[in-house]
């Protein structure tokens, strides 16, 4: 009879005595909901990179798209790293996350923490300030004429900058460091240490998982940067890899790639195109998996305080 | 939950958090009593660390919510060299670019348009991340669920660029779609391009991305409804039904208000990239939303006051609106997004 008192953290993967066993028709639905839902989000993936793998004649076969593959053919991607606008706009991106994370994250922990205690000077006044753009968002013409005044008009800093801090992330990491115990701050505090050196030795080393998380939500929208390139950046040697990816498979333009490939039999554009897709979906699907599991911690935290 | 050790520091602190029912027990000693110089020299540090947040919001949020006053000038972005000049040599004409915007019928069009995507995906998309949470949260199989959720989870974090990308190449007029209906013989059409079906495609890839992150907030609520009532209601014979009427939706709705709340103050912003990526597909006449407005007639074209004046107007109504539903919670007994605690 264990199994009728249940802990709120215990083991939920026997079902409880009380509950009814499942009707076969509610299974069923259930069962054919949530494969329906899993393999819409697979199948698209799936066929991007079969046909992003697939040769001329495996292309021409199928009259398009590849579902099921025949060997691997990666001269697609081989003329994409040959040079050319991809391979220069996933530099940029590269750069525009990498620096965009770093600062974001640095602006956003300190924030976060300078706003953690209540009652220090101006506390009151500085969480409005924070959080009113939370419910009104920087209009579209002025923060164009803003960014452009600026003069930062075709740099990487037009993309980097003006989301260096987002709110939502800034209030799930300050709930996350109200939880943290006052002792441990008190302690430090008595011992001397200033707020700088307690965010760096006690505050952060707790907040692995919520910065892991924010991290994540940030180096993704940087990765993801597409109306902003098209505000902000006019050169298209400066093209960030979703502004590529739409003007070539949205509005149908061909890639430039080098000049070096074009005597050389070009591979399928299906395929190239396809792989484009699958370059821009990696670094996501490859990072992601590693930090899913801390979203409901680290998200839930600050979102149900905030 | 395999958690690194990392976390049981916070882990187990959590539990005490959110126990006193106003601020946390950290607060410094009160404020009026010590005076200013002390409290300098005490918090100078935090001030401090504020300081570059408070310089990126002050430039790319404030800035430009001050510069919505271009709305009431004649702005003209070739007298002088840069904006600022431009903005001090532009002629005020007071509600002018307003009487114009109220008087064209495209701004009405795309207005139309915004709140007809608006309501449709209130009725066809709210209900669904809290459907799809029940569902899982019922899920006996921790490992399955967890599964079940990485990958749905995953669309939320492809850019609306990828997703369009995804449906053009699954349902567009050379997607595989149209390739396997071209094979069996039959007239492919492309729902990518089609004005009457858009507001069910849009809908659709907004479920497609977002439907599974949607989910989390419920799933975290669903995780705080105590277990005991569902055992207590149980043995007082209320079926499964009855315990998601009486048990599970009420123990949602604080989470399904914040988030209508939410959902009507954005009532007049739909997508905008979404809409934008797919506005010449669809043409004008569909695809116009409030925000793509803005940007076709401003930067698109030069005519920066005209799109700051719509930006300004979509901006009140949503301020008006999130406030309007916010008192209305407020009425209802909830807690809203704010409260004056």
């Amino acid at each position: 009879m264990t199994t009728l008192i249940r802990r709120p953290s215990g083991d939920r993967s026997r079902r409880p005595v009380w509950q009814e066993p499942p009707t076969p028709v509610g299974q069923g639905l259930k069962a054919v909901v949530l494969t329906v839902l899993v393999a819409g989000v697979l199948f698209p993936l799936w066929v991007i990179l079969v046909t992003s793998l697939s040769s001329r004649e495996t292309i021409a076969r199928a009259g398009g798209l590849v579902v099921v593959p025949r060997g691997v053919d990666t001269s697609a991607y081989e003329t994409i790293f040959a040079g050319g606008a991809v391979t220069r706009a996933l530099w940029i991106s590269t750069l525009v996350t990498v620096f965009g994370t770093a600062i974001a994250l640095t602006v956003t922990v300190l924030a976060a923490y300078g706003l953690s205690r209540p009652g220090s000077l101006g506390h009151r006044w500085l969480l409005a300030y924070f959080l009113i753009p939370f419910l009104v968002y920087p209009p579209l013409v002025p923060r164009y004429l803003v960014v452009t005044g600026l003069g930062l008009k075709d740099t990487i800093w037009a993309l980097v900058l003006p989301p260096a801090i987002s709110v939502f992330n800034l209030v799930v990491v300050r709930g996350f460091f109200q939880g943290i115990p006052s002792e441990l701050l008190d302690s430090a505090r008595i011992d001397g240490a200033s707020d700088f050196r307690t965010l760096a030795r006690i505050v952060l080393p707790l907040s692995r998982a919520v910065i892991a998380v924010v991290g994540l939500f940030y180096a993704v929208s940087y990765w993801n940067v597409w109306f902003d390139a098209l505000l902000f950046i006019d050169r298209n040697d400066m093209y960030p890899i979703q502004r590529v990816l739409q003007s070539y498979l949205l509005a149908g333009q061909a890639p430039h790639t080098s000049g070096a490939s074009s005597g050389v039999t070009m591979p399928p554009t299906e395929a190239v195109k396809m792989a484009v897709v699958v370059l821009t979906v990696a670094p996501i699907v490859a990072v992601y998996p590693f930090i899913q599991r801390h979203f409901v911690k680290g998200v839930l935290i600050g979102a149900v305080k905030g | 939950m395999n958690e690194p050790a990392v976390l049981a520091g916070p882990e187990r602190a959590r539990p005490d958090a959110p126990a006193p029912p106003g601020r946390p027990p950290r607060r410094r000693p009160s404020r009026r009593r010590v005076p200013l110089r002390t409290r300098l020299r005490r918090d100078w540090q935090l001030l401090a660390m504020v300081a570059p947040g408070f310089l990126v919001l002050l430039i790319f949020s404030y800035l430009p919510i001050a510069g919505n006053v271009i709305a009431f000038q004649d702005y003209n972005p070739y007298l002088g060299d840069n904006p600022w000049q431009a903005f001090l040599h532009s002629d005020w004409i007071g509600f002018g670019q307003f009487q114009l915007l109220f008087e064209d019928p495209a701004f009405w069009d795309a207005f139309r348009n915004t709140l007809a995507i608006t309501a449709f995906q209130l009725v066809f998309f709210f209900p669904l991340p809290i459907l799809l949470a029940i569902t899982l949260h019922n899920l006996l199989s921790s490992r399955l669920r967890g599964l079940i959720q990485t990958i749905v989870y995953l669309p939320h974090f492809f850019s609306w660029v990828l997703v369009v990308t995804f449906f053009v190449a699954m349902l567009g007029g050379a997607g595989l779609l149209a390739q396997s209906m071209r094979e069996a013989g039959l007239q492919p059409w492309n729902v990518m391009t089609n004005p009457d079906t858009f507001i069910v495609l849009v809908t659709v890839e907004a479920v497609w991305k977002d439907v599974g992150w949607g989910t989390i907030v419920f799933l975290a609520a669903l995780s705080t409804i105590d277990q005991n009532l569902y055992e207590a209601a149980a043995a007082d014979g209320a079926g499964r039904w009855r315990r998601l009427w009486h048990i599970t939706l009420p123990g949602l709705r604080p989470v399904i208000v914040l988030l209508l709340i939410l959902r009507l103050g954005d009532a007049l912003s739909v997508g905008f990239e979404q809409f934008l990526l797919q506005r010449d597909a669809v043409g004008r006449q569909a695809a116009e939303v409030l925000d793509t407005f803005v940007y076709h007639f401003s930067i698109a074209t030069g005519n920066y006051g005209y799109g700051a004046a719509a930006g300004l107007f979509k901006a009140v109504i949503g301020l008006v609106l999130i406030l309007a539903a916010n008192r209305v919670a407020h009425m209802l007994g909830e807690r809203g997004i704010y409260s004056k605690s």
